[in-house]
């Protein structure tokens, strides 16, 4: 096999002068030019396959709602959760113990008991109630007065109320297996005992809170890989025509990610929409609620971080669903 | 620059497609490629465009042997071919423009640096005043210039024609093969795969004719020496 000439460089005089066969030669380009090429390709197939989604808005609406459900209920029940750690965060303040002290224990002994105790680091201040006072209380509060008035004795212990420094209710539950130990006292018990089932629940919450949006998804990963492929079945012809032109997979996988993307994208914003729609319908009952309470609480939202990665997170998966789905059907169709 | 050395193709179903073929075509030769339906020719083009790979032979086309191009070599590869089909093959939801700047596009050029050369391929074919129509609002002869100016945009050195006059009348199909013999006289090796025997006939150039998957005969020959007489009536009654 012999050839005219030996270049393989690009040259336009090959078509120019007609008279000398030299074997024409491909068109080559710099890498250079490759690359701003292939940036200005990934910038036109972005566009295009935002287009190409929007030219059909009913079908890519529909699409993009059940991917934003999928979305939002996750998204929105972390945001509930959020709002309960804040407002359960509030109250671990009211942490207190109560000391109720043995019985032959007298009020000087027990006064001194308090003032001892306030000198700890890790308590902030201490109150005594001695066995009359705690009567009066429990005549007061209890309505049982005039039964109380036919015993002979107070069968009530005095109390020393402790209030811990630290807001933290495990270190709280230390202090109180400590006092416990001390002589004088019979028993010790923590009053935020409740706070600390609430914060199991919240823990429970949040993994099933974790459980529930790796599932939904996983929806939304399966509803992407359907929808591009059935957008690859739609543009069969095209494909195969592309490469039989030359096409990498690269090129042909290109606008199929970047559909996948806007899909997830898409489905992202419209459930941030959703969320902070649904939390602005039920801000004024919970500021109603908190007033009732007299707590200052305030709904939060996503918050910037989180949109963010809400955004991130469902783009990506709209982008994998997309990849896996063209890696999955492309390589099956080849020209034939 | 076109090489078939000992080729067979055996395909799944035991069919032998293409047996023993041997050819060579050189830089800027126009070839045709003929015979009956199911010779084989399809085969050979779908070899060339590495489409189907060969059960046995070695093909060599730009110094380059086929067997040694990968999967991820193939769309390169193909780049160096330019392919006319007998359909087409264009994208209908496309401008004129854009199908015939595809294949630069794909090779990495931008849409304003291909501009310079999608016009010069349609000025070729004479279609320039249409690069803004769709492909349906075109003829059949329109659509297939547009489908030439796509195979030689990115200025390939092999054209191969799949039928590329199968559904025009002979002055159209004149027209077409005027341009294949411009290509030709400028160094593009051009290979035309057709069962058109006026076509054939109407030019002296070499032909290359299967039969069976065999490649029976090699040289510059009129249509009348091409066959016998059965074959020749079977071949236009096709």
């Amino acid at each position: 096999m012999k050839r005219a000439a030996p270049s393989r460089t690009t040259s336009k005089a090959a078509v120019n002068k007609p008279s000398v066969p030299r074997g024409a030669s491909l068109q080559t380009t710099t890498f250079a030019q490759r690359f701003t090429s292939y940036r200005n390709h990934h910038k036109v197939v972005a566009v295009e396959s935002l287009q190409r989604l929007l030219s059909t808005p009913l079908p890519t609406l529909m699409t993009v709602m059940v991917l934003a459900i999928a979305i939002a209920l996750p998204a929105g029940l972390y945001v509930m959760l959020k709002n309960a750690q804040l407002l359960s965060r509030d109250w671990d303040g009211s942490a207190q113990i109560s000391l109720y002290l043995k019985q032959n224990i007298s009020e000087v002994d027990g006064k001194n008991l308090a003032k001892s105790l306030e000198r700890r680091v890790d308590i902030g201040r201490t109150q005594f109630i001695s066995k009359e006072q705690a009567l009066e209380e429990f005549k007061l509060l209890s309505g049982f007065g005039d039964l109380l008035k036919e015993l002979d004795e107070n069968p009530l212990p005095a109390v020393v109320v402790v209030y811990p420094t630290q807001r933290d209710a495990a270190l709280a539950e230390q202090l109180r297996v400590t006092l416990d130990d001390f002589q004088q006292v019979e028993s010790a018990e923590l009053d935020a005992e409740w706070v600390q089932r609430l914060h199991a629940m919240l823990d429970l919450g949040e993994r099933l809170v974790f459980a529930l949006g790796f599932g939904l998804g996983l929806a939304v990963l399966l509803v992407v890989i359907n929808t591009i492929r059935l957008a690859i079945e739609a543009r069969r012809d095209e494909i195969v025509i592309v490469k039989m032109v030359g096409a990498t997979d690269a090129f042909v996988r290109r606008p199929f990610l970047y559909c996948g993307l806007w899909y997830g994208l898409a489905g992202g914003i419209v459930a941030l929409i959703i969320i902070e729609s649904v939390l602005f319908w039920v801000d004024s009952p919970v500021g109603q609620l908190a007033d009732l309470y007299s707590s200052s609480f305030d709904l939060s939202g996503l918050g910037f971080g989180n949109t963010l990665s809400l955004f991130l997170t469902s783009a990506f998966i709209g982008w994998l669903g997309a990849w896996l789905a063209v890696g999955q059907h492309l390589r099956a169709i080849e020209p034939r | 620059m076109i090489s078939f050395q000992q080729v067979c193709k055996r395909y799944a179903n035991g069919k032998d497609a293409l047996q023993q073929v041997s050819f060579q075509l050189d830089v800027g030769e126009l070839a045709f490629l003929t015979g009956h339906s199911g010779a084989g020719k399809s085969t050979l083009l779908k070899l060339l465009t590495l489409i189907e790979r060969p059960t046995q032979g070695q093909i060599i086309v730009d110094n380059q042997n086929l067997s040694a191009i990968t999967r991820m070599g193939v769309p390169y590869y193909r780049r160096k071919i330019g392919m006319v089909f007998q359909n087409h093959q264009l994208l209908f939801d496309r401008t004129v423009f854009d199908n015939v700047a595809l294949p630069l596009l794909i090779s990495g050029y931008s849409r304003k640096d291909a501009g310079r050369r999608v016009r010069a391929a349609l000025d070729k074919v004479g279609l320039l005043s249409k690069e803004n129509l769709l492909p349906i609002m075109l003829s059949g002869g329109e659509q297939q210039r547009v489908g030439i100016a796509r195979a030689v945009v990115n200025k390939p050195p092999i054209l191969l024609a799949d039928e590329p006059t199968g559904n025009l009348d002979p002055e159209l199909s004149a027209e077409i093969m005027d341009l294949f013999q411009q290509f030709s006289n400028v160094g593009v090796t051009v290979l035309v795969a057709t069962h058109d025997l006026s076509l054939i006939s109407r030019y002296n150039h070499r032909s290359l004719i299967l039969r069976d998957g065999l490649l029976t005969e090699d040289g510059a020959l009129l249509s009348d020496h091409l066959y016998d007489d059965d074959e020749l009536q079977q071949l236009e009654a096709e």
